[in-house]
């Protein structure tokens, strides 16, 4: 037997809907067994992976795992945003985690290095600064592109180890907070550089997440309704066809990696100044690289990777409350992502195709079928 | 000294070789499977596994490679049956690799590996300088210079080779020339998920007999890098192997010898020097086009 | 599907209020920074928490963990996690912990927080702990320098923080008292875990002509390097006699267990107060492995170096101590405070190496 696809004249809108509810029902199944044979009750485990984080929705008490939800998922929707630009466009950004780092380190110049300077204006120039130290580093692959045809995978992939080390010196060295210890990490923000609360009674989503709505909304039309949306998707479909329509392939490059570049910086410094409140070594378990899931996750639709981004904030919480409550290990949490992944995926596949199974005799009717 | 700091050099840089070798044939037919890191980490704990269960290191080997291979048709069934989209499916099986390694190595840690042993010859091993450089090193070292030769040997110089790079550099006219496009994908990414499983193993039984979760930091994903550092092509995947190797090595021993300079700056030359030789190779514009598989990354469906 | 859902909801509903009457009277909980199989800093802490589930009965405490929490956003939401499902005690075991500990705390007072390695008690039920490690490679110093031929050893480095740089100084300080012209070379790996980048930089020391390898990284490698290339070796954190049994002279244990026993202990009895405690070899915090490979002259040294720490009779950093650059640390007889070894950042005189700034 085997496994033919058949390509839908049209994408279907019915699987569209419905592959997201197929994808978890598998997992549900697969999940059950695995917790089994672990020799945990699945019912339990289940429970605590997918309904627990959400149990703020009707039950005030847990209110502020919402709030988590929102902080854990706004990185990831704000970078996979940008990166969905790039990627249409047939720009393989897989240096966001880099971009990311630089706009957080650009961004907190003013409160690390200027502490003195407290104004309500220090938050807004951090955010820009932010967007301008990430869009300035992914113009470097951008720049190797154009110019020399220098493959922007590896190259924004190394910059990324780059960029980490380039933290590690400055909070171990210059930015070490003067009152710290000489621990590795900067100053406290003070309270003017700090990225205030949505809604602080329940819990602490900060702004951040709001930007990323923001962007999402801002991105899906920039691509459905504008010229520009049109060029990108031309560029990454046919370049060729592009450069007939006057489209320029090395400004498209600049643009995308700009856009993506500018929108993983703000994600790094909303993630410093919102969650953290100051630099450390590490300011991100790797929001950069999980964003390309989250992209993809998204159908590399705006609108599609919010969703996708609260899908894996979610299993990042289930999975702790799931390790907490029935005491599973990090590892099959870990293991357990990357199995909603595959599912989720290979789901969407229904989306552009039909699945035929096919036994050796009925290949042949089907093939005679098709000739007819 | 002299010798053994090459020796060191090779043992750092042959784990990153034979990955690098196999994602190179992998992304030659067309597929780009980022999956490196989980299928080398899965690798390392079922060749530690097996060996410290049989006592036997090569038995290991056999049994990582084969895992390596089942791991990837995971990633084959989802990207080239299912066309799902390789990247996001590539970071999946990562994500999975190191959490199912963690699961089946819980009972691993803390308990001494047995090394492959090292090639002896009498007289040649102990010549002076070169002696244990070339005759006296452990056997996978060996192994994964004749991959090099080999996989340079078959891309380039055998039809079967040629068939495998004309999928990966058009599949739609070599599927139209009658050539079975997914099925060649599968074996391509079955041999990139030996090699990731050679590679691991030869981290849990040679270059650091034990198993300790996560112990690949990031060596897949070097490899990776490698591949399109060498732009596809075979020797040049040895070149930067090495190259990688030594500059990583290189900044221990500025270290040791006292030389101060921020320890940060020494740990991201490798890095920095990988972007300034690819800037300098792809700037024979030609010379890149001729060697990028154009298919790759690119969802095939044989349409009949 | 919703009604699959709301049905598994009300089952694990069920679930858990049968559960709940059988839970012990008080309930730990730990956040480790790494995997607990990494066989060095999280592992010992793990190990030190099963110690005292074990100790004071699995009927009256019960355990709960997370692994490789992130430093970063990610460990306030874990520990408010576990201040909100009931934890009595929580210990965070990571510097990187300290602000979010501190944050948490303030929400809910009932709770215990014990931070290690940190200096910030903000509220009264934040207490932090660590260990004095530095006792221990004092004394490994001395046997570096008994042992070795050189006359000089290689040290491994993780990050320069002043724990790594107070052990660095206190490892030269032993050396020196046996043998004033001793030297160590320092690499700064600049990870806690990465078996390969480990025995990398054991075979650049070794290859630089150091015969002794001491380390400050987790994993086992350097010790299997040492093997390999015939020279001696200290452990880290475990005792690692299984990876190196003609190699290890010795190893720094992290013994976390009696602190945790009295601890918890505390919170069963309601006699938990805020402290700062900075134990040592005296309150067994501090382990050292069983001394092997070494004559029995060294050992004997080794030993008396030890008890004299542990009665108190002797602190490595007693002076006179110079800097790296000569100028005086210590007089003569006066030790160092608490404060300033805790946010050490220069080398004594002595060291080959600079300190990275």
């Amino acid at each position: 037997m085997r496994i033919e696809l058949v390509k839908r004249p049209q994408h279907s809108a019915l699987f569209s809907a419905l592959s997201p509810f197929i994808a978890l029902g598998l997992t549900l199944i697969a999940g059950a067994i695995m917790f089994s044979l672990l020799g945990k009750n699945p019912l339990e485990a289940l429970y605590y992976y997918f309904v627990d984080p959400l149990t703020g929705l009707w039950d005030e008490n847990n209110r502020w795992q919402l709030h988590e939800l929102a902080v854990k998922a706004a990185p990831l929707i704000l970078i996979a945003v940008g990166l969905s630009v790039c990627f249409l466009s047939n720009n393989w950004n897989i240096g966001a985690e880099g971009q990311f780092t630089i706009g957080a380190i650009v961004g907190s110049i003013l409160p690390v290095m200027y502490p003195d300077l407290q104004s309500w204006i220090v938050l807004p120039l951090m955010l820009l600064m932010g967007m301008i130290g990430g869009a300035a580093y992914a113009s470097v692959p951008a720049y190797l592109k154009a110019r020399f045809n220098t493959n922007e995978i590896l190259t924004s992939l190394m910059l990324v180890y780059v960029a980490q080390l380039f933290l590690d010196w400055l909070v171990r060295g210059p930015w070490r907070n003067p009152g710290g210890m000489n621990f590795p990490e900067t100053r406290n923000f003070h309270e003017y550089a700090i990225l205030p609360e949505v809604w602080s009674s329940s819990g602490r989503a900060h702004w951040g997440f709001v930007f990323a709505l923001v962007a999402a909304v801002a991105a899906w039309f920039m691509l459905s309704r504008t010229l520009r949306g049109f060029e990108v998707k031309v560029l990454g479909q046919s370049p060729r066809a592009g450069r007939f329509a006057g489209f320029s392939a090395s400004k498209m490059v600049f643009f995308a990696f700009i856009v993506s570049g500018a929108l993983a910086g703000l994600a790094g410094i909303s993630e410093v100044s919102g969650a953290i409140g100051q630099l450390r070594p590490t300011i991100s378990p790797g929001y950069g690289f999980a964003a390309i899931i989250v992209a993809f996750l998204g159908r590399l639709n705006p609108l599609g990777i919010v969703a996708a981004g609260l899908i894996l904030a979610l299993s990042y919480l289930g999975g702790e409350a799931a390790q907490i409550s029935i005491g599973v290990s990090d590892k099959v949490v870990r293991a357990f992502q990357g199995m909603i992944l595959f599912f989720v995926l290979a789901c969407d596949t229904l989306i552009h195709y039909r699945v035929r199974f096919v036994g050796a005799p009925a290949a042949k009717a089907a093939e005679v079928s098709q000739n007819v | 000294m002299f010798e053994s700091i090459l020796i060191t050099i090779a043992t750092a840089a042959t784990p990153l070789l034979i990955a690098s070798i196999g994602e190179l044939v992998v992304e030659r037919s067309g597929v780009l499977n980022l999956g490196v890191e989980g299928m080398m980490v899965m690798g390392a704990v079922t060749g530690f596994g097996v060996t410290l269960a049989t006592g036997s290191p090569w038995l290991g080997i056999f049994a990582a490679i084969a895992v390596g291979a089942l791991f990837s048709l995971l990633f084959g069934f989802l990207t080239l049956t299912l066309v799902t989209n390789q990247v996001a499916t590539g970071l999946a099986l990562t994500l999975l690799g190191l959490g199912l390694s963690g699961m089946l190595g819980e009972g691993f840690v803390g308990q001494p590996g047995i090394k492959l042993g090292n090639l002896y010859i009498p007289y040649l091993s102990d010549l002076p300088v070169i002696g244990r450089l070339i005759f006296g090193q452990d056997p996978v070292f060996y192994l994964s210079v004749l991959l090099t030769v080999a996989v340079a040997w078959f891309l380039f110089r055998t039809r079967a080779g040629l068939t495998l790079r004309s999928v990966g550099d058009n599949h739609g006219s070599a599927h139209a020339l009658g050539i079975n496009v997914i099925g060649i994908r599968y074996l391509a990414v079955m041999f990139g998920g030996a090699c990731a499983g050679l590679a691991g193993a030869y981290l849990s039984l040679v270059y650091t007999p034990q198993w300790i979760e996560n112990m690949t930091a990031g060596r897949g994903w070097i490899a990776l890098a490698l591949v399109v550092f060498a732009s596809w092509r075979p020797w040049r995947v040895l070149a930067g192997a090495y190259l990688f190797g030594a500059v990583s090595i290189g900044q221990l021993h500025a270290q040791a010898l006292g030389i101060g300079v921020p320890s940060q700056l020494l740990s991201s030359l490798p890095y920095l020097a990988t972007i300034v030789v690819l800037v300098l190779i792809s700037r024979n514009r030609r010379l890149t086009m001729v060697n990028t598989p154009a298919s790759l990354g690119r969802p095939f469906v044989p349409d009949r | 599907m919703k009604k699959t859902i709301l049905s598994l909801a009300a089952a694990a509903a069920v679930l858990s209020l049968g559960t709940m009457g059988a839970q012990a009277a008080t309930k730990a909980c730990y956040i480790y920074v790494g995997p607990i199989g990494d066989f060095g800093w999280s592992y010992q802490h793990h190990q030190g928490a099963l110690e005292m589930q074990k100790n004071l009965g699995e009927e009256n405490v019960e355990l709960a963990y997370l692994e490789s929490v992130p430093e970063g956003a990610d460990a306030e939401r874990a520990i408010e996690r576990f201040a909100r499902s009931g934890c009595n005690i929580i210990f965070t075991t990571s510097f990187g912990y300290m602000d979010p500990t501190n944050k948490v705390a303030g929400k809910f007072p009932d709770v215990k927080f014990e931070h290690a390695t940190g200096y910030k008690r903000e509220h009264p039920n934040v207490a932090t702990y660590n260990s004095r490690f530095y006792e221990g490679r004092y004394v490994q110093g001395i046997i570096a320098a008994k042992m070795s031929k050189a006359g000089v050893a290689g040290y491994i480095a993780s990050f320069p923080i002043p724990e790594v740089v107070m052990g660095i100084n206190a490892f030269v300080l032993g050396a020196q008292s046996v043998n004033p012209d001793f030297k160590v070379k320092v690499v700064w790996a600049n990870t806690w875990f990465d078996p390969g980048k480990e025995a990398d930089a054991a075979k650049a020391l070794i290859d630089q002509g150091v015969d002794i390898i001491t380390q400050h990284t987790d994993s086992t490698a350097p010790m299997q390097v040492a093997t390999e290339r015939g020279i001696k070796a200290f452990g880290q954190a475990s005792d690692m006699i299984k990876f190196g049994p003609e190699t290890q002279l010795t190893s720094i244990v992290d013994d976390w267990g009696p602190y945790y026993i009295e601890r918890v202990k505390a919170v069963i009895d309601g006699t938990w107060k805020q402290h700062d405690v900075w134990g040592g070899m005296k309150e067994g915090h501090v382990v050292m492995a069983p001394y092997t490979n070494m004559p029995d002259d060294v050992k004997k040294l080794a030993e008396e170096t030890e008890a004299k720490i542990k009665s108190g009779e002797f602190n490595p950093f007693t002076g006179p101590i110079n800097r790296q650059d000569g100028s005086e640390w210590l007089k003569d007889g006066e030790v160092a405070e608490d404060g300033v070894l805790l946010g050490m950042n220069f080398y004594v005189q002595g060291v080959d190496d600079q300190l990275p700034k």
